[in-house]
């Protein structure tokens, strides 16, 4: 299966500390991939180095066949168009409304008359059901809001590779469960392969299909999510028992 | 009727990766449809459409091979052109995928909020009037009574005032600010004394530099130029961090503490300008006059011996109690108008932007309307 994202032997440390010892893995196309582990294990540094905003110490990073340390600035922006990012506390830009946030990469990406924006921002909230917040700014969305505005951003320009930076915090379990859904929905009929960086194990279940799990830096598994589950590395198995193990979690019926 | 290609039978019309073609009354689309084609498709085929002499009654996207949401909102976009020109025409065919993205992707034209209608101009005047007065006239009234009642009630409350607070807002607002008030101040002085020497050296009435230096100085410039400058410095200071404290929820965190807002963050920095401006006012004074002592020695020949005998008899105790008059009115002001702004922030991060700008510029205006006023009161 063609590979939208290779990393081989990655290293990277900050001020003599090593945060990721010897990281490798890769992720299908039209796949979601998630990466896993406790707090402080390297997920955010493998995003980041994902995303091209740290440079490459040690080892290579290929998106979508290219060579992040290779790239230009110019290539990586062209890049970057293929690309939709998801960040955990939404980042949206409080100066404009939700829709001029959502609006922002169609006008300055492509050449769509402004009527036929306006109509994507309101079908892409509505896929978010998040309709009523079109003429909002973002200090004025509660915090589940603020992030299914910034999913309906990241995928307006339907990229092929879409990263999630915990798309699941601080959401209830109705609104995780219908974002789940609509990232299965992207994966399915767009062909989107899916990033995922996450704690939310219910989701994992629901919606990978290939697990990278890390500890202190190093990456302990890889497989389907089917091979995690059934995993005896012990870090994983902590990781998953905590919620299939709890009789009042149904989830992975 | 203008010509349309589209109207010649069996014509294709390419644009991009899409093309279309009219066979009998139904409009086949085939291709590609996706964002970077969607544009181009809207521009040229939709002109054509605008002239089509035959009634549609269907667009069939069987031939289409791949679409996006793009691509699906501009289906629809040409499904309600077409039925402006005729009636209700639908979308058929399709692969069960493009089916499924359509169906995923359609726009809802149920929940179409509608655009308010643009306000009158007797409307927009009446609602700003009244937006100023509830919002800036009210509630500017109503943050300076409550800063009074805790200034006042707070002197009577030693034990619960925080220790520290006056001093460290005292050093933020007056003594920080000493330098720049003395440089300041000294260059204005220097200034002033040197463009009007040449004017006096005409007339043969050098000394009289003296008296248009220290009046000037101690009535008018020193004061100004000294809550013109605490206003740029302390005013945004004290907005942007007011603001910033409501946009992180401290200012709730506060609350929920049974601590009143104004009385923890506003009275210190209240009581420090208060207490700071008359020695900040005193130093621009001081600064002002010795840089007309030294302009009127370099251009007039003015020692300093004469210069300060003569300064002697100028000066009035009149006007230093107008310029700690004045300083206690600028420094209400400056904290109250800081003060104002930062509890009136919204929209996050931004907000904090814009109050701070407001906050200066509204502050110095005031302290120049008052100054003004004050002047003609002093006089």
């Amino acid at each position: 299966m063609e590979k939208v994202i290779e990393v081989k032997r990655l290293f990277a440390g900050f001020d003599g500390i090593e945060i990721l010892s010897d990281v490798s893995f890769s992720a299908s196309k039209g796949e979601v991939t998630a990466i896993i582990g406790g707090s402080g294990s390297g997920k955010t540094t493998i995003l980041k180095h994902l995303l091209g905003l740290y440079d490459i110490q040690r080892g290579s990073v290929s998106v979508l066949g290219q060579d992040l340390s290779l790239l230009t600035e110019k290539e990586m922006n062209n890049l970057y168009l293929q690309m939709g990012v998801f960040y955990q506390d939404g980042a949206l830009l409080n100066s404009l409304t939700v829709a001029e946030n959502i609006a922002l990469p169609l006008q300055q990406q492509s050449n769509l008359p402004d009527n036929l924006i306006e109509e994507i921002v309101r079908m892409k909230l509505g896929l978010v059901n998040l309709e009523e917040a079109y003429r909002l700014y973002p200090s004025q969305l509660s915090g589940g809001m603020l992030k299914r505005a910034a999913l309906a951003r990241a995928i307006a320009m339907d990229p092929p590779l879409l990263f999630c930076d915990e798309p699941g915090a601080g959401l209830d379990p109705v609104s995780l469960e219908s974002l789940d859904h609509l990232i299965i929905n992207l994966k399915n009929l767009l062909g989107m392969s899916i990033v995922i960086i996450t704690h939310e194990v219910s989701s994992i279940l629901r919606i990978a299909n290939h697990i990278v799990y890390l500890d202190k830096g190093v990456v302990v598994f890889e497989g389907s999510t089917a091979e995690a589950i059934d995993s005896e590395i012990t870090e994983l198995n902590d990781f998953f028992s905590a919620i299939l193990n709890n009789p009042y979690k149904t989830s992975r019926s | 009727m203008k010509y349309s290609r589209i109207n010649t039978p069996g014509k294709v019309l390419q644009s991009g990766t899409v093309s279309c073609r009219l066979q009998d009354s139904i409009l086949v689309i085939s291709g590609s449809l996706r964002i970077s084609g969607s544009a181009g498709f809207v521009k040229t085929i939709i002109k054509e459409i605008a002239h089509i002499e035959t009634n549609v009654t269907a667009i069939n996207i069987d031939e289409l091979e791949d679409i996006d949401s793009a691509g699906v909102i501009t289906l629809f976009y040409l499904k309600e052109k077409l039925t402006r020109k005729s009636r209700e025409i639908s979308i058929e065919g399709g692969n069960s995928t493009i089916r499924k993205k359509i169906s995923l992707f359609a726009p809802d034209t149920t929940k179409k909020e509608e655009t308010p209608a643009k306000p009158g101009l007797a409307e927009t005047i009446g609602t700003g009037a009244h937006r100023f007065f509830k919002e800036y006239v009210f509630g500017f009234t109503v943050l300076a009574a409550d800063v009074f009642y805790w200034s006042v009630a707070d002197l009577f409350r030693k034990k619960s005032r925080r220790k520290g607070e006056f001093s460290k807002q005292a050093l933020k607002i007056g003594a920080n600010a000493a330098m720049i008030v003395v440089f300041m101040s000294f260059a204005i002085g220097l200034v002033l004394a040197v463009q009007s020497g040449g004017q006096l050296r005409t007339f043969g009435a050098n000394i009289y530099i003296v008296d248009l230096t220290v009046i000037a100085i101690m009535s008018q410039m020193g004061p100004l130029i000294t809550a013109i400058l605490v206003a740029g410095r302390s005013g945004s200071s004290i907005a942007a961090e007011i603001a910033t404290m409501k946009v992180t929820s401290e200012l709730d965190a506060l609350k929920t503490m049974g601590l009143d807002p104004v009385r923890f963050v506003v009275v210190p920095k209240l009581y420090a300008a208060l207490f700071t401006l008359p020695f900040l006012i005193i130093l621009a004074n001081v600064a002002g006059i010795a840089g007309g002592a030294v302009a009127a020695y370099y251009n007039l020949d003015i020692t300093p011996e004469i210069f300060f005998n003569r300064m002697g008899s100028i000066m009035k105790n009149k006007d230093l109690l107008t310029g700690f008059v004045k300083s206690q009115v600028y420094a209400s002001i400056i904290v109250l108008t800081g003060s104002f702004y930062g509890f009136s922030v919204e929209r996050g991060a931004e907000g904090v932007g814009r109050v701070t700008t407001h906050a200066v510029v509204v502050a110095i205006s005031l302290v120049v309307l008052a100054d003004s006023a004050m002047g003609l009161i002093f006089y």
